[in-house]
């Protein structure tokens, strides 16, 4: 990745976070932190990792992406619609009565969304079913999975990873964003699902730990997970539970609440002064 | 009688799906480890390379099935009714229903009649729980052959459906030429006092009731119910208007099954005197499967009993 490429994913990613304000707070709710903790990663999947066509959201040979933290649909929607899937101003419609997008991700109503998710748990499961079905009709594409770091502590995530093990899935990628929030608290004192990367690798998946900031990083597990055959991928990334926005960063109240006008107005400016020094350099 | 021959409707289960995976590519079929059980083993040993053990884990099942079906694939996913409708019921409800994606849901062990096994196993909520997912087609099977033929039809029709199989072997009594329509009832008897509406393994029980009744010089409709959502509302208007009373069949609780669906029909569209047999809001036991719907009044004398009382009052 050239200095330059990696300019504008980091152009893409502070829209992304603009993305994700404007949602939550013309909902007046949702989930910002952790959507702001996955927006690097979800940016590099859809504006580099992923075979996916804006124009053919259908296409049975697309690469698949689950959102298994559903909650942060924020991000997704905001990655989505930067990506071209549908109109950017729609993303001030999230939750709203009427919307097509829902509080959780829905494939029914959303051009992009390749599952409906929300309940935790539910998702990696859901990827691993489509990473078996590709292989079976002998489709060469890949399926990305997002999850929560307080998600993994639904036993439903360990019978997947069981699963994916067991049927080779080399064609899935598991990524867990671990931001070190849940609702509640800090992981470890809600139910401590550390050490993370080793129970992934216990259950027989290829894991790497990287920081889920750095687009360096990012590419080169994914490059590596690509190469990586006989078995599925895990990818433990560290992050920050809402960052780029300054007084969210790091805390659990911004879990599921959204800004007020003010705080709206504070975040924004942050992330365009930001996007000004990108587009300078 | 004496000649007739007995089949769990889960065989049906299993040869249909064969056949299907004979003709049709896109069928893929998953077990949480009881595929000698649910006979989905008879579909493994034809086509292994598309059934996919998914161990003791039904949550990840369903889920798994709702992301094969996403990739264009039709899933049947079996396990016993316990934990395909009651364990992994949420799974069920957001990751299938909600999806409104291809997965059949096939679940074997359904009611009382797993008898030995006991109450932790005798599943009677299942068909109640799987009604109240928005847009889910309920099936429950009365032989081996309708079993077989249902396979075919769920296939053919697009979106998730639940269909509940039995383990104990009941007698076959619909012919190879039978014509199995999603959401038809079917007329097995003519009558005019009583009308019995029964499901699965209560409809062969119907029948018997229905012959002894006749000796007893009443006359009592007989129809079989094997889609219990959609429910066939112009069969049980037809019943209503012509028995005036109704008498429903069914190896689950009376809570949320099929006389509860009737009755829910029946109360805005014709108001009718209705008796429900099934299981009164209680857990079941263990002994042999057909000692224990006895106990519970699950078999043709209880049948008798309530329709000829019924038919007798004013």
């Amino acid at each position: 990745m050239t200095s330059s490429d990696k300019t504008q994913l980091q152009i893409q990613a502070c829209k992304v976070r603009m993305g994700i304000l404007l949602g939550t707070y013309s909902a007046k709710c949702g989930h910002p932190g952790g959507s702001l903790s996955a927006a690097d990663m979800l940016t590099y999947l859809y504006f580099r990792e992923m075979n996916v066509d804006p124009a053919n959201p259908k296409d049975p040979n697309r690469d698949r992406f689950v959102l298994s933290k559903g909650h942060t649909a924020p991000a997704l929607y905001a990655a989505l619609a930067n990506r071209g899937f549908f109109p950017v101003e729609d993303l001030a419609t999230l939750r709203k009565d009427g919307s097509y997008l829902q509080g959780h991700p829905n494939m029914d109503s959303v051009p992009g969304v390749d599952m409906s998710t929300g309940s935790l748990g539910q998702g990696v499961s859901c990827a691993c079913g489509m990473a078996l079905g590709l292989k079976y009709q002998g489709i060469p594409a890949r399926v990305y999975a997002v999850l929560g770091d307080g998600e993994i502590q639904e036993g439903q995530v360990w019978e997947a990873c069981m699963f994916a093990a067991h049927y080779k899935l080399d064609n899935l990628v598991i990524i867990v964003d671990n931001n070190g929030l849940q609702i509640d608290g800090w992981i470890q004192d809600v139910m401590n699902p550390y050490p993370i990367a080793d129970k992934l690798a216990a259950f027989g998946l290829a894991v790497q730990e990287i920081d889920g900031h750095d687009f360096d990083q990012i590419e080169a597990a994914l490059d590596k997970a690509r190469a990586t055959k006989g078995k599925p991928s895990a990818i433990v990334m560290r992050t920050v539970k809402g960052k780029g926005v300054s007084y969210m960063e790091d805390e659990a109240d911004w879990h599921g609440k959204a800004p007020n006008e003010a705080e709206y107005r504070q975040g924004i400016e942050e992330l365009e002064a930001e996007l000004r020094e990108l587009e300078a350099q | 009688m004496a000649d007739i021959i007995r089949k769990a409707t889960r065989e049906g289960y299993g040869r249909g799906l064969k056949e299907l995976g004979a003709e049709f590519d896109n069928v893929v079929v998953l077990d949480a480890d009881l595929a000698g059980s649910t006979k989905t083993g008879v579909f493994r040993k034809a086509f292994p390379d598309r059934h996919f053990n998914c161990g003791i884990a039904e949550a990840n099942m369903m889920c798994v099935a709702a992301g094969l079906a996403a990739t264009g694939l039709v899933a049947f996913a079996s396990s016993f009714a316990m934990f395909a409708a009651e364990r992994a019921f949420e799974q069920v409800r957001n990751s299938i229903g909600y999806t409104r994606l291809n997965v059949k849901v096939c679940a074997s062990h359904g009611g009382m009649s797993v008898g030995e096994d006991g109450a932790s196993h005798q599943c009677c909520e299942d068909i109640a729980l799987m009604r109240s997912i928005p847009g889910m087609t309920v099936l429950c099977p009365a032989d081996e052959v309708e079993a077989r033929k249902a396979v075919r039809a769920i296939y053919l029709q697009p979106g998730p459906v639940y269909m509940r199989l039995g383990r104990l072997a009941v007698p076959v009594f619909h012919s190879e030429d039978y014509e199995f329509v999603i959401g038809k009832g079917e007329v097995l008897k003519d009558g005019s006092q009583v009308a019995i509406i029964a499901t699965g393994l209560m409809v062969y029980e119907a029948m018997k009731a229905g012959e002894i009744l006749a000796s007893q010089s009443i006359d009592a409709m007989v129809i079989n119910m094997p889609t219990i959502k959609p429910l066939d509302e112009a069969l049980v208007l037809h019943a209503a208007e012509k028995c005036g009373k109704i008498v429903t069949c069914e190896e689950h609780s009376t809570i949320g099954g099929l006389g509860e669906a009737v009755c829910s029909f029946l109360s805005e569209a014709r108001p009718t005197r209705v008796r429900r047999i099934g299981v009164q809001d209680e857990f079941g036991h263990s002994g042999p499967a057909w000692e224990v719907l006895k106990d519970f009044g699950l078999c043709a004398e209880n049948i008798v009993k309530v329709c000829a009382e019924f038919a007798r009052e004013n």
